[in-house]
């Protein structure tokens, strides 16, 4: 151990393949060719919004596995994790899914911590296979957290859009070939006293960028050891203030600095600040960034995924929005 | 025909007051309705509300602040007849076509649409 | 960092509110419902036996409708987002807010989600409307038997 909240993985568990699945106005996304699958329908013809999100979730795991040439009954665990209260959609997966199952919640952050939890069951040999994953489903998550999805409230440039995606990753002892999960840090709660919802990405900023630093200079690394270091959510706003952050601990921001959030929807300013929500992060790490280690275009990477851990009521009772980040280094060998 | 003019405009700065509420007080869009609506209210109770709509017809009525205006004068229309009391029975005497109107077309809307997440 | 410090950074890198566009935009927009409005109700006094006072109940409820089609429509937070308090402050914002409301909790079942949920925007206007109406008309109603103003 060389820190408080850091892990080194010395058996390296690798992800073997991941399956993402996104909504209708995902075709705007310039990553939509590599989801693997798309619904016509914002409701996945279904009758509710959060059945929506489960069933999405639902076929990211199951695509995940096929590529496997798997199925569920083989999947040890599942972890997985979304926005809605008390994750009810992710309790369905696991219902209709019926693998072992733990809920993780850190909101945004979850495909990260999904993805830690996974890696250290394997890493302690008790699983051959565990599902990570995260989803979020636009309306549900909106209903959730803001206003009814047609209510006319002007939104400021700093808000961002609740993606309709879900993502998973199935995780396996290592394998050659493969991205490997070499290192991780466990997110500190962060709270420099944000309170506007519609700013999230200038809450979450510091728990990115104290990630960020304690991941470095723990490990030792440098951040031209990595060909991508990429945040998770935090919009144009948030990650501006996240690359200030680290400047002023002394790192200097690159072009491997990436953020899922600002790149989501394109340059589409209908979207505002860009885009959110736990299936935001999933859907870019499971397609973008795996497919780009799989090609071999990068060798190491940092996700940093970050989740604003508010809810409607602490939000109304005027509290301030504590914010985390997880990180995970992967890389091929 | 003026009427049409002065609707647009003093309608347009009712709007423009919410604006700077929104904007500059940094309120919610709840908080700064609640607030023009009792704005309106005391208008009335200061027989100024009136006045703006003789004036601006339509650019008075639209904008929430006519919702304050239109309990109390419906509460003090009857206090004038019946005293203290007139208070009560006027105000729950007001017939708002807006709140009835709302939920009629609410619960209908309900019935035919859902809510469709484009952006 | 303390909180002081990324507060003035957190301002200092957010986008600025743009005030004159968003005044423009609300003043413009407002103005167009005032408009119609306007126009509603002088149908109503044209062909309906409505006077100038009389015309703005049936007005309103007019607008309310309207307001109903273009939110089930998903036409109303595109006005929204370019009107600001333009789209909010008419009544047609009210009737928004109700029927947002109403059609986004239909799912729960028309007691418990449309019946219950439909005035959480909307219903602290009306309470905030019938306590100051309630206030005001009290108030004015003692200074009258007090002789200090007269109706």
């Amino acid at each position: 151990m060389v820190g408080r909240g850091l892990l080194t993985f010395k058996t390296t568990p690798s992800i073997m393949a991941t399956g993402v699945t996104v909504g209708p106005l995902e075709k705007k996304s310039p990553f939509f060719d590599q989801f693997d699958k798309v619904y016509d329908d914002e409701r996945c013809g279904l009758g509710t919004n959060e059945h929506a999100n489960a069933k999405m979730m639902d076929d990211a795991c199951k695509i995940a596995l096929n590529k496997l040439d798997s199925n569920p009954s083989k999947a040890d665990f599942l972890l997985i994790g979304d926005l809605v209260n008390q994750m009810t959609p992710s309790n369905f997966t696991a219902s209709a899914l019926g693998i072992p199952y733990i809920g993780l919640f850190s909101a945004c952050a979850t495909s990260i911590s999904s993805l830690i939890t996974a890696a250290l069951l394997t890493e302690v040999g008790m699983s051959n296979c565990a599902i990570a994953g995260a989803a979020s489903q636009h309306m549900s998550v909106e209903r959730q957290f803001r206003n009814p999805v047609e209510y006319g409230a002007q939104k400021p440039e700093t808000a961002q859009w609740t993606v309709t995606a879900a993502g998973a990753a199935a995780v396996t002892p290592y394998q050659q070939g493969y991205p490997s999960i070499e290192k991780a840090t466990i997110g500190i709660v962060n709270d420099l006293g944000m309170t506007d919802p519609l700013n999230m990405g200038a809450a979450m900023a510091p728990a990115a960028a104290d990630t960020f630093v304690r991941h470095l200079q723990g490990f030792q690394t440098k951040i031209e050891d990595y060909d991508c270091i990429m945040t998770g959510d935090l919009g144009k706003t948030g990650f501006t203030l996240y690359k200030t952050l680290i400047e002023n601990k002394g790192f200097q921001a690159n072009d491997s600095f990436r953020d899922a959030g600002v790149e989501f929807y394109g340059e589409d300013p209908t979207f505002l600040a860009g885009a959110s929500g736990a299936g935001c992060s999933s859907a870019v790490y499971f397609s973008d960034v795996f497919g780009k280690m799989m090609a071999g275009n990068y060798k190491r990477v940092l996700l940093i995924a970050t989740g604003a851990l508010l809810s409607p009521l602490s939000f109304q009772q005027k509290d301030t929005i504590p914010c985390i980040a997880h990180a995970v280094e992967l890389s091929m060998k | 025909m003026s009427i049409f003019i002065t609707a647009f405009i003093v309608g347009g700065l009712i709007c423009v007051v919410g604006q700077l509420m929104f904007d500059v007080a940094k309120l919610t869009p709840a908080h700064t309705l609640c607030t023009l609506v009792v704005i309106g209210s005391i208008l009335d109770g200061f027989g100024m509300y009136e006045p703006l709509i003789d004036f601006a017809g339509a650019g008075a009525t639209i904008p929430i602040t006519s919702f304050g205006n239109a309990l109390t004068h419906g509460a003090m229309a009857e206090a004038e007849k019946h005293g203290i009391i007139g208070v009560l029975t006027g105000m729950f005497e007001v017939t708002s076509s807006g709140i009835s109107a709302a939920i009629l077309f609410g619960f209908i809307a309900s019935l035919i649409f859902k809510s469709e997440g484009k952006a | 960092m303390n909180e002081n410090k990324y507060a003035k950074l957190e301002q200092q890198t957010s986008p600025k509110t743009p005030y004159l566009r968003n005044i423009v935009t609300a003043f413009i927009t407002g103005g167009t419902i005032c408009l119609i409005g306007q126009f509603v109700s002088l149908f109503y006094m044209t062909y309906f036996d409505f006077t100038e006072r009389t015309s703005s109940n049936p007005t309103v409820a007019t607008l309310i409708f309207i307001a109903m089609l273009l939110t089930g429509f998903g036409q109303y937070k595109k006005i929204g987002q370019f009107g600001g308090a333009g789209s909010a402050v008419p009544i047609t914002g009210f009737g928004n807010a109700v029927v947002s409301a109403a059609i986004e909790h239909r799912s729960e079942g028309y007691v418990l989600g449309v019946g219950s949920n439909m005035f959480k925007l909307a219903g602290s206007v009306i309470l905030f409307g019938v306590f100051s109406a309630f206030v005001v008309a009290l108030i004015k109603t003692i200074l009258v038997k007090f002789g200090v103003i007269s109706w």
